[in-house]
């Protein structure tokens, strides 16, 4: 499948993994803030994900509701149509990024005004909406307070729940002395890098914008199909602004966020908020059906989104990923994540959700180098509250990747010269007298030091053991057996 | 009760001493091992890294080979983490009914060293003696894929003389994960960092854990920084007796 070059998702021009992720690695201050804040977020998920006896039953009610809601996410699509039809609204399709962005630039269009807010949404970072509405003169302010600092540092998100984890507060400080100015109120003088002082600037910064703005842009976390509510989830209340305030919204939903009714949005309710910012509840929770006459938007729009969700549910092992509710939980617990940060992913989904989606969306042959962004340490599985194996998402996808290369690697000629190596008593025994003397002759003192070649990136912080004079197969025979046993 | 060693061809090549500390241990305890020399490798290297359909023959031979066995011991947690759950699907996927029956009688015969010790043999106390400090790092595969628990670490507790301490942030993978040291190998050396800052702030003398290759990637670590620690699979300790030299 080639990727579309509609489909967004992926910053383009982006280094391969192990090379962004080689210069991620120099960024000492980007470790330091990535482990406190990390471990920290890990500790509070554990506390209150234990404080449920029906954690395991919750996570496994997530797990089946998804899986059914996919099998028939035709089915559930229409009805939410219809639903948010009957209360009001108005649904538009989008198959991809392209289509999606020009909607949107319509619809606001149709308006008449330049400026919207936007509340979080990875569905229009994913389709890069913002930059498709400059092109077309309109100005989109985020107001989540991380996307703000984004914004303002004209910066890439690194994390899904805490875009800017990967500044700290004096660094969010200097950017709003600096930038706030350009873009409306200006950050106020003296500005101390205090968190009450910051929060206190990007009040009054986005105040201006909420009172003013006549649109609104947002994403979803789920939508019930039944009763056509869609539902945001969100810690500042800037959400609730956006959702309430403007005269019309317009919703961009990725179509797997459907789910079929209010007591299946009960299950992910309980779950999301422990598992991303390791909350008992999250402090608001928009919900909204259609319009009502005098309270809140008088026009509603609905834009479902494809991009290479249809494609990733055709695949049996892959399409469990489309149960992802970006929860986050698999970024705090990630080993390589804590390193290498979100950058390094290349997409605005990072970690190893990341891994496993921006190559179901665009690609495997786009993104081959991030089913390989992983040890497969499973820690990402036992996180997650949707139950998704990512370990077994990235050894398919692996299998994909090489396959889209057709054998025609150095690697692939190596790994069948060791299949047939491995597939034979004989040539193994002869393997290992061979690797044995040649380890010998290259170590010093029982160890291998520094090699050169396809090796040095392992051998550069690691000794190697020499191996040993004898494998275990050949002390067996002279031990214990005798007598020849072996055939090939 | 008919036991077959699956050394696994990495212990085979690296760490025989591995192999002989399990025969040694389950010969104490009254057993007679068998060690089927058609035996070779898993296929975990191939499946992990993309080549399914190199790994099938291998699938294949691992059937054949330990078929008739009433247990399939081995002393690493990865391959038999891999047999268990992946030979199955490799053999559905590209075998015909006859493999995938093969596969579906061996499998659930396959079991970690540790696992067998506890689970099956039902004992804690296999006589070691071994008078050291002594840390234990749950390897990613012991600890998340078999769900070892505390297994070893009973068995550990058992030993005389031991001098057992925790390791900080022990469930944290070490960074190994097969060719991922060697793809990503600036991130698995970030890792390793960590991992072995953690070991030396036990003041262990030795590391021990149910997975040789990790334990050959913090040995190195270690041994690069200028380590004395050794790192050794737990079967060696194990396998150690007042006087025996391990
Ligand atoms: S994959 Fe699971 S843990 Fe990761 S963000 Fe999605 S729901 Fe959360």
């Amino acid at each position: 499948m080639n990727a579309p070059s509609s489909r967004g998702v992926v910053w383009l021009g982006s280094p391969a993994f192990p090379d962004a992720a080689r210069e991620a690695l120099k960024d000492t201050r980007l470790r330091a803030n990535l482990k406190r804040a990390t471990s920290t977020i890990r500790d509070k998920r554990l506390a209150v994900a234990s404080e449920l006896d029906d954690w395991e039953a919750l996570r496994d009610a997530a797990a089946a509701i998804k899986k059914c809601t996919a099998r028939h996410l035709d089915h559930y699509l229409v009805e939410l149509e219809a639903s948010v039809t009957a209360a009001g609204g108005t649904v538009h399709w989008a198959c991809d990024a392209a289509e999606a962005n020009r909607i949107v630039t319509e619809l606001v269009r149709a308006t008449g005004e330049s400026e919207v807010v936007k509340i979080k949404s990875m569905a229009t970072q994913e389709i890069g909406l913002n930059e498709h509405l400059a092109e077309a003169g309109i100005t989109a302010y985020e107001t989540d307070l991380a996307e703000l600092i984004v914004q303002l540092g004209d910066d890439r998100p690194s994390h899904i729940l805490v875009p800017a984890i990967h500044r700290n507060r004096t660094e969010v400080r200097d950017l709003f002395a600096a930038e706030m100015g350009h873009w409306g109120q200006p950050a106020p003088e003296g500005l101390t890098d205090e968190p009450a002082d910051l929060a206190e600037a990007a009040r009054r910064h986005l105040r201006e914008k909420f009172l003013t703005a006549k649109v609104a842009v947002s994403g979803a976390n789920f939508a019930v199909a039944d009763t056509g509510t869609v539902v945001v989830v969100e810690s500042e209340g800037n959400g609730r602004m956006c959702l309430t305030l403007p005269d019309t919204l317009i919703t961009v939903m990725g179509i797997e966020k459907v789910v079929p009714t209010w007591s299946d949005l009960e299950v992910f309710l309980q779950l999301l908020p422990r598992s991303s910012t390791g909350e008992r509840m999250n402090p608001y929770t928009s919900t909204w059906t259609g319009t009502t006459e005098g309270d809140g938007p008088s026009a509603f729009h609905l834009v479902l989104l494809d991009n290479g969700r249809t494609d990733t549910l055709a695949d049996t092992v892959g399409r469990q990923v489309l149960g992802c509710i970006r929860c986050s939980a698999c970024l705090n617990v990630c080993p390589v994540f804590e390193r290498t940060g979100g950058h390094a992913y290349g997409s605005v989904y990072p970690g190893p959700i990341g891994a496993v989606l921006t190559p179901q969306l665009i690609g495997v042959e786009n993104a081959a180098t991030l089913p390989f962004a992983s040890t497969l340490c499973g820690a990402c599985y036992d996180a997650c509250p949707v139950k998704i194996n990512i370990p077994e998402v990235l050894a398919h996808l692996r299998a994909e990747a090489v396959e889209a290369k057709n054998g025609h690697t150095a690697e692939a000629l190596a790994m069948r010269a060791a299949g047939k190596v491995l597939d034979s008593p004989r040539l193994l025994a002869a393997a290992q007298k061979a690797a044995s003397l040649g380890g010998r002759a290259l170590a010093r003192r029982g160890t291998i030091g520094r090699l050169p070649g396809p090796m040095h990136g392992w051998s550069d912080t690691r000794d190697t053991p020499a191996p040993p004079a004898e494998s275990f197969r050949t002390w067996w025979r002279k031990n214990r057996e005798n007598k020849e046993g072996e055939q090939s | 009760m008919r036991i077959a060693l699956f050394i696994t061809c990495f212990n085979d090549t690296m760490f025989p001493g591995t192999g002989r500390a399990v025969v040694s241990v389950l010969e104490r305890l009254g057993h007679t091992v068998e060690f089927p020399q058609e035996q070779t490798c898993c296929g975990q290297m191939h499946f992990n890294t993309g080549y399914r359909p190199d790994a099938v023959p291998l699938v294949a031979r691992f059937a054949r080979t330990f078929a008739g066995y009433d247990a399939v011991v081995t002393p690493s947690a990865s391959c038999a983490g891999m047999a268990r759950e992946n030979h199955p699907l490799l053999a559905a996927d590209y075998g015909h009914a006859q493999l995938q029956q093969q596969v579906a009688d061996v499998v659930p015969r396959v079991h970690e060293f540790t696992e067998f010790l506890t689970d099956v043999l039902g004992v804690t106390d296999v006589g070691a003696s071994f008078p050291h400090r002594v840390s234990y790092h749950p390897t990613c595969h012991s600890l998340r894929g078999l769900r070892l628990g505390d297994r070893p670490l009973e068995l550990l507790r058992a030993v005389k003389g031991i001098d057992l301490v925790d390791l900080p942030d022990a469930d944290s993978c070490c960074g190994f994960g097969g060719t991922f040291a060697v793809k990503n190998a600036d991130t698995s050396a970030a890792m390793l960092a960590d991992k072995a800052d953690g070991v030396l702030s036990t003041r262990a003398e030795v590391l021990c854990a149910a997975d040789n290759s990790c334990l050959m990637h913090i040995g190195g670590g270690l041994s690069r920084r200028g380590s004395s620690v050794r790192a050794m699979h737990l079967a060696e300790i194990l396998a150690a007796t007042e006087g025996g030299t391990p």
